[in-house]
């Protein structure tokens, strides 16, 4: 028999992210496929009850909550010894959690603490009436792999966006507090604030429904010999700003930053796509002024349907990678594109 | 104040990602066709965590950095080549399977145990450093598990940047979801960072740092330990190559506004 705890950490405002519900979404199936199992609701945070009130109808036996201002920040020492603490109270054998930043940070090593193991980025999760068994994927997006596992508790991180999230009424429930004391070797470590690129800079959204990927060609000198790199910032942030896409990039670009080389001021790393950068989720991706070779397309996985702009006709785009690709000049294109859009 | 660090960087090698790579099952689980005869390189993160390492001990006089590798022996031995141009380190090689399929508790364990085995090993002043993920298993797990066997609690994944304050304070950004950074204290070491892609380019190589290195990596490669590193308990159903390959249209020829027009239909889909 199972018990399945559903293990989440609240927002600042006390509520469940999107990204939890989802993971929510997943226990209840795996309470409703596997035969005998219990299921049980873990939260915690600095005040749990709003989150509780709004999964009150999922059907948990039971709301553990570890709450106090120790555990509003996301820091390791505080989280794992919560995290810990609930799998225990829960007596849990199956643990499913969302794959939040703050939760790949430290679940792991809980999964280490309290004798069992961990999956993350997993992306299906199946069960029968006896077995669980989870998809993730390996080598960058490259293969993907289905397994079962013996050790017990096992974690379940499941990765935003790829299961539907749980829906249901909000109601009043009571949560059981479980006490954890953090020693002050738990403290060693102060979250103190966040960086956030400034506003024209926070080209990073992945709720878009379109993915916009900059490549090197966009620095790159043109047909007349010299390059145009203020205009390309502009093409890019005037798209940006009509279509609310999210800015991908590839690595050669934000590399060249590095090499003192100019290049479009508001990309880092960050938004660096492929092998070495993000695998993001979005319906639709155009690339632009890129070849798109495999360490950069590893990370157009979960990009569904793909355009490109290359001047390049024997680009990688062209074999495979994109459903149409557009032989032209991306200024051109896309500066009539944004005329489009803004009509 | 400044501090003499002691900073331990795991990483181990991965395939070239130019190689098609194709998997196949074995008696022991799955893995990669020719998995011994693919070209490796230093997994790329790993990479990173190691020249930020390198970056630290040149600012904090006294520092060493030990590069502790897992991975079948002739493979490290191909990588070390280049990867001993880069900064100065001292090897501590682990023989053992590197590959994807393997679990990283298991990996960890074995990493905890050539860390806690270094001599002279200070844990105030010792810093963990790894990629946050690998490019093969690409779980983000084994440094977590490496700290809970270390006993260490302060632990950070996904770090582009490590500050030393003049008081020993670390000042740490970590990268968290939307493009943005949590920005962290911690009174000191020991600490254990995953790193992501940090703000420092790829060394060039020099020979000089690299002769310096192999006296001390090959006679590391020629002891290094045998250690059994599986997936104890997990059993594949299957592992599959999705098929990536579209269909794809080529539009040549055809004017920008026409193209304009087209994708821009598309996006209001
Ligand atoms: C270990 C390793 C890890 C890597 N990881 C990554 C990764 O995570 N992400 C990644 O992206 N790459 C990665 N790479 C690099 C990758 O192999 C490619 O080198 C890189 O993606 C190329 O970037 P690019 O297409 O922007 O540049 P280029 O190859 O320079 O291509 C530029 C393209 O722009 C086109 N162009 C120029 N001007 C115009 C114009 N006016 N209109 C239209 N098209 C134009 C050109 O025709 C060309 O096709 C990795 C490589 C290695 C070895």
């Amino acid at each position: 028999m199972e018990t399945i705890l559903f293990l989440a950490h609240t927002e600042a405002d006390g509520t469940l992210a999107p990204a939890a519900l989802e993971a929510l979404g997943t226990a209840t199936s795996l309470n409703t496929s596997l035969a005998n199992a219990r299921f049980i609701v873990g939260l915690l945070g600095e005040n749990v009850t709003p989150a509780a009130q709004q999964i009150a109808s999922c059907g948990a036996a039971k709301f553990l909550g570890v709450s106090g201002a120790d555990f509003a920040p996301a820091r390791y020492a505080s989280d794992a010894t919560a995290a810990a603490a609930l799998c225990q109270a829960a007596e849990a054998t199956l643990v499913v959690a969302p794959a939040t930043s703050r939760f790949n940070r430290c679940l792991p090593g809980v999964a280490q603490r309290v004798g069992g193991r961990a999956d993350t980025h997993v992306t299906q999760v199946r069960a029968t009436a006896d077995q669980v068994s989870v998809s993730r994927w390996y080598y960058r997006q490259r293969m993907e792999g289905t397994h079962t596992r013996t050790q017990r508790p096992w974690f379940i991180l499941v990765d935003p966006g790829t299961h539907p999230a749980w829906t249901g009424a909000a109601a009043t429930v009571a949560v059981e507090p479980v006490a954890v004391t953090l020693e002050d070797a738990a403290k060693r470590t102060t979250v103190t604030g966040f960086r956030t690129p400034a506003a024209d800079a926070q080209t990073i959204r992945p709720d878009a429904s379109l993915l916009l990927v900059a490549g090197a060609g966009w620095t790159k000198k043109q047909a007349d010999g010299q390059t145009h790199v203020p205009e390309a910032e502009q093409l890019i942030l005037d798209f940006l700003r009509l279509t609310r896409a999210s800015l991908g990039s590839t690595k050669s670009l934000v590399d060249l930053g590095g090499e003192g080389q100019a290049v479009l001021s508001f990309l880092s790393h960050l938004n660096q796509i492929g092998q070495t950068g993000a695998t993001p989720r979005h319906p639709k991706g155009l690339s632009t002024c890129c070849h798109g070779e495999e360490p950069h397309t590893v990370g157009w996985r979960f990009i569904n349907e793909r355009r490109a702009i290359s001047l390049d006709p024997n680009c990688s785009w062209a074999r495979g990678k994109a459903d149409v690709l557009y032989v032209a000049d991306a200024f051109a294109v896309m500066r009539k594109v944004n005329e489009l859009l803004a009509a | 104040m400044s501090i003499a660090y002691q900073i331990v960087v795991c990483g181990s090698i991965v395939p070239d990602p130019l190689q098609t790579l194709t998997p196949v099952t074995g008696p022991t689980g799955p893995g990669l066709k020719n998995e011994m005869m693919l070209p490796a390189w230093l997994d790329p993160w790993a990479g990173h965590a190691l020249y930020e390492a390198a970056h630290l001990a040149k600012n904090q006089p006294g520092s060493k950095v030990w590069l502790v590798s897992l991975g079948p022996k002739a493979k490290l031995q191909q990588v070390m080549m280049t990867v001993a141009q880069k900064v100065p380190f001292e090897l501590i090689a682990l023989d053992g399977a590197a590959g994807g399929f393997t679990d990283a508790a298991e990996t960890a364990a074995a990493l905890a145990e050539a860390i806690a085995a270094l001599p002279g090993l200070d844990r105030s002043k010792l810093l963990v450093f790894g990629g946050w993920e690998s490019a093969s298993r690409g779980a983000g797990a084994t440094l977590q598990i490496l700290a809970e066997h270390l006993g260490i609690t302060d632990v950070f994944m996904g770090v582009d940047e490590l500050k030393v304050e003049a008081d020993g304070t670390l000042e740490i950004l970590e990268r968290i979801e939307g493009g943005r950074h949590q920005v962290s204290r911690c009174s000191g070491a020991p600490a254990v960072l995953g790193w992501a892609t940090g703000n420092l380019p790829e060394p060039k190589n020099n020979p000089q740092i690299g002769m310096t290195n192999m006296r001390g990596v090959m006679p590391a490669l020629q002891k290094a330990r045998s250690v059994t590193v599986g997936a104890t308990g997990v059993t594949f159903a299957e592992v599959v190559l999705p098929q990536q390959q579209r269909q794809t249209r080529i539009v040549k020829d055809a004017a920008p506004d026409d193209i304009a027009r087209e994708i821009v239909d598309w996006i209001k889909q």
